[in-house]
């Protein structure tokens, strides 16, 4: 399932598409410490993450993950919106908490 | 013979929101080059902890990265404060990052850690007060 079809389906806010039509989803990561995450999610995992600030869209690029999904009705600021849409990172608002979250993606894209 | 291609970048000290442009030049020059995902994403985040530690834990300074067709060499030197204890930075877990970066989500001092376990080799070269140089070699293939 790719991660706009899933953002979709889940109810969740797209912020920035960038590749999410192009890119399935094959995990889930949770967390916000940034090292933790560059040693840990796997490519095309979606992060679900609190940090919703311009380095998370660079460990996003970096980890290589399908999309990163800001959850707690945590927002993205607009500097890495902008720099998610220049490097074509896909970006989702999540309302639900993280635990809730990552269980909705796991019953959706059926991991 | 080998050609090799030598990339330089400066790092500047107290930006971070540029600190990952050298990690992303590296890994779009990789891309280009043909050489596989994987490597390409060990060498890139490898690099980028390079550069936040610079960053955060050093006044920025310079990055040399060789790339061959068999091997990427990456070579991070700094001018700060040095590493006192090595092999206890080295620890998962050991930081003395600041608080206002760790409200960004740096401080899980695993930035290290990361370094040996995505590069093929690694040293570290560091004096108290005069610096640190941080040697990473990433195999291709
Ligand atoms: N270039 C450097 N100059 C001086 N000290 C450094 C340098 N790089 C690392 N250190 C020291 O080593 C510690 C561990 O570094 P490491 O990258 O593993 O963790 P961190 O940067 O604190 O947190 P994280 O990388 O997980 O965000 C740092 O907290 C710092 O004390
Ligand atoms: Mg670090």
């Amino acid at each position: 399932m790719t991660a706009i079809e899933l953002a979709k389906q889940a109810g969740f806010d797209i912020k920035v598409e960038g590749n999410g039509d192009k890119r399935t989803i094959s995990g889930i990561y949770c967390g916000d410490l940034l090292s933790m995450v560059m040693g840990r999610a796997k490519a095309d995992d979606a992060w679900i993450t609190v940090m919703g600030n311009i380095n998370s869209v660079a460990v996003g690029v970096l980890a290589d993950v399908t999309c990163i999904i800001l959850a707690e009705e945590i927002t993205m600021n607009e500097q890495a919106l902008q720099k998610a849409a220049d490097e074509g990172v896909c970006i989702i608002h999540s309302h639900l908490p993280t635990f809730e979250t990552a269980k909705k993606i796991a019953e959706l894209a059926a991991l | 013979m080998d050609n090799i291609l030598k990339l330089k970048y400066d790092v500047d000290g107290d930006d971070f929101t540029r600190a990952g442009e050298a990690s992303a030049s590296v890994k779009k020059t990789l891309k280009k080059m043909g050489v596989p995902a994987d490597i390409i994403r060990k060498a890139a985040i490898a690099l980028y902890e390079g550069e936040i530690n610079m960053v955060i834990h050093a006044d920025g300074g310079e990055i040399e990265v060789d790339i061959s067709s068999n091997k990427i060499i990456m070579i991070l030197k700094d001018k700060g404060k040095g590493i006192e204890n090595i092999e206890l930075a080295m620890q998962e877990g050991y930081s003395t990052a600041p608080d206002e970066v760790r409200s960004l989500g740096f401080g899980a001092g695993m930035g290290l850690p990361n370094m040996k376990k995505y590069s093929d080799e690694m040293r570290i070269e560091s004096t108290l007060n005069i610096g640190t140089t941080v040697y990473m070699t990433v195999c291709i293939s």
